[in-house]
C-alpha cells in the first residue's frame, strides 16, 4: 500500500538526530510491547502480515507515533483479526475479566533463547525458476497496490540491474493476506542514484531487494 | 477499534501511567488470562534482548574478519554461516550479506519501509534508524545523511545504500583503520561502534 511507511525519498522530516548513550527500552511498556509482539502470535500470522498491520494506518497516525506504539497498536489489531479477543475484551482489559480458554501453544520461557536462536527464515526450499539474471536490466513494475507489498514506490517504473540472486524467498504481498506464500527469487537490484532521483541525485547507487513478480524486463 | 482516551478510567494504582503503559498492561493482562502468554516469557524475551544480542556481537565479528583473511572471505561469501560459527544467530539475522567498505566503496544500510536490523549481530535498531529522517532520506540524500554523522567521503567514493526490502540482513564491514597494526581481536573489537556496521560513520582509528 501507498501509505505512510514507504517513505524513501520523502521530504520534511528534518535532520538524523542520534541520542547519546541511548537505552535498549526507554521505558518498561517498550519491552513488554516487544515481548507481546514476539509471542503472542503463536504462529497464527506471519511477519508480513503483523507489517501490514502496523502499515495500514492513516498518515497522520503513523507519522505521529513512536516506533513501539506502532506495535502496539499493530498488536491490538491482530488479537482481533485473529478472533483472539474482542474489541470489547480489550476495552474492557484489566477489569478483571477472566476467561477458561486455554491453549498450549503459549511460548515458554525456558524455550525462549533457543527460538530467537533457531529464528525462522522466510527462504523456502523448493525450486523455482528464476525469472531474471545477474546483470539483466529490470525495470520495477509500475502499481499501486492498496496491500500489502515491499516494493517501495521509488523504484516504481525505474531501470535497474540483478546484482545478486538471493534464492527462493515467501512473497509477502500474498502471505501478509494468507493468500499463500508464492515462493520465488529475490534479488538485490542495484539502480543508479541519478536513475532515482535525476539532478537532484547525491551519486552512488541504491540495491533494493525486490521479488521476482516486481520486476519486468527493461 | 479505537481506544485513544482513557479519560474514564480508574485513577487507581496506574494514576500515574500513561495512556500508552495502560494500554500495554490492559494488552498483556488480557492475552495471560486467556492463556495466550505467560508474563514469565515476556520477562525471558525481555531479558534476551537486553543481554544477549547487541553491537558488540558485530564488533567481535569484524575484528576477526580483520584478523583472519580467511574468515573475511568466507564472511563475505556466506555471512550467515561465518556469523553463527562465532555464536550468532537466529531472529532477524536469518539470511546475512555482509558488505565490505573499501578505499572505493562505501556501503551503507537503511530500511525505508519499516526498521529492519540484523538483531543478532547489532541488537535491536536505535531510534535514529526506525526514524521518519533517516528512512526517508538514506536513500536520496546519503552524504547529506552521512555528513549528519560526521562522515565526510571523497567525491571519488562510491556511495551504495542498501534498503533491506526482504528477509535479507545485511551488516556492513567497516575498513580497518591505520595504526591498528598487530592489535589482538579483543583490542579491535573494542573500536568498531554500531554505527560503522550500519555505515553511517567510519571506524576511527587510534589518536596520533
Amino acid at each position: 500500500m501507498n501509505g505512510a511507511q514507504d517513505m524513501g525519498g520523502s521530504h520534511g522530516f528534518g535532520p538524523v538526530v542520534e541520542e547519546i548513550d541511548e537505552p535498549q527500552f526507554h521505558a518498561d511498556w517498550e519491552g513488554r510491547v516487544l515481548a507481546l509482539n514476539l509471542s503472542a502470535g503463536g504462529g497464527r500470522w506471519s511477519i508480513d502480515t503483523g507489517r501490514f498491520a502496523r502499515e495500514d494506518t492513516p498518515p497522520a497516525d503513523y507519522l505521529s507515533r513512536s516506533y513501539y506504539e506502532m506495535w502496539l497498536y499493530g498488536l491490538e489489531k491482530l488479537v482481533v483479526e485473529y478472533d483472539m479477543v474482542t474489541v470489547d475484551e480489550l476495552a474492557a482489559a484489566g477489569n478483571g475479566a477472566s476467561f477458561d480458554e486455554v491453549t498450549d501453544r503459549r511460548l515458554r520461557p525456558e524455550v525462549v533463547e533457543r527460538v530467537m536462536r533457531s529464528g525462522g527464515s522466510a527462504r523456502v526450499d523448493v525450486e523455482v525458476d528464476a525469472l531474471f539474471g545477474v546483470g539483466d536490466r529490470v525495470r520495477a513494475k509500475v502499481g499501486a497496490p492498496r496491500t500489502h507489498t515491499r516494493c517501495p514506490q521509488y523504484v516504481r517504473g525505474r531501470i535497474g540491474t540483478i546484482e545478486i540472486d538471493h534464492g527462493v524467498f515467501v512473497f509477502p504481498d500474498t502471505n501478509a493476506h494468507e493468500l499463500g506464500e508464492k515462493p520465488q527469487h529475490v534479488y538485490a537490484v542495484r539502480f543508479e542514484a541519478e536513475e532515482l532521483w535525476g539532478h537532484d541525485s547525491e551519486g552512488g547507487a541504491v540495491y533494493v531487494d525486490l521479488w521476482d513478480d516486481y520486476l519486468e524486463t527493461a | 477499534m479505537s481506544r485513544d482516551h482513557h479519560h474514564d478510567h480508574d485513577h487507581g494504582e496506574y494514576s500515574e501511567l500513561s495512556d500508552v503503559e495502560l494500554r500495554v498492561r490492559a494488552l498483556e493482562s488480557l492475552l495471560t488470562e486467556k492463556g495466550y502468554v505467560d508474563p514469565a516469557t515476556l520477562d525471558a524475551l525481555v531479558q534476551y534482548h537486553e543481554e544477549k544480542i547487541g553491537p558488540r556481537n558485530g564488533a567481535a565479528v569484524v575484528a576477526r574478519a580483520w584478523s583472519d583473511n580467511d574468515y573475511k572471505q568466507w564472511l563475505l561469501s556466506d555471512a550467515t554461516a561465518a556469523i553463527a560459527s562465532v555464536g550468532f544467530e537466529g531472529r532477524q539475522g536469518e539470511d546475512m550479506l555482509v558488505l565490505e567498505n573499501t578505499d572505493d566503496v562505501h556501503n551503507m544500510v537503511v530500511c525505508t519501509l519499516c526498521s529492519c536490523y540484523p538483531w543478532p549481530v547489532l541488537g535491536l535498531p536505535p531510534v535514529w534508524y526506525k526514524s521518519a529522517p533517516y528512512r526517508s532520506r538514506a536513500v536520496s540524500e546519503p552524504r547529506s545523511v552521512l555528513a549528519e554523522f560526521g562522515t565526510q567521503l571523497g567525491q571519488d567514493v562510491e556511495v551504495r545504500v542498501w534498503d533491506s526490502t526482504a528477509e535479507l540482513r545485511y551488516m556492513v564491514l567497516p575498513k580497518r583503520p591505520a595504526g591498528t597494526e598487530g592489535w589482538s581481536e579483543e583490542q579491535l573489537a573494542e573500536i568498531v561502534s554500531r554505527n560503522s556496521m550500519i555505515g553511517t560513520e567510519v571506524v576511527a582509528g587510534p589518536a596520533s
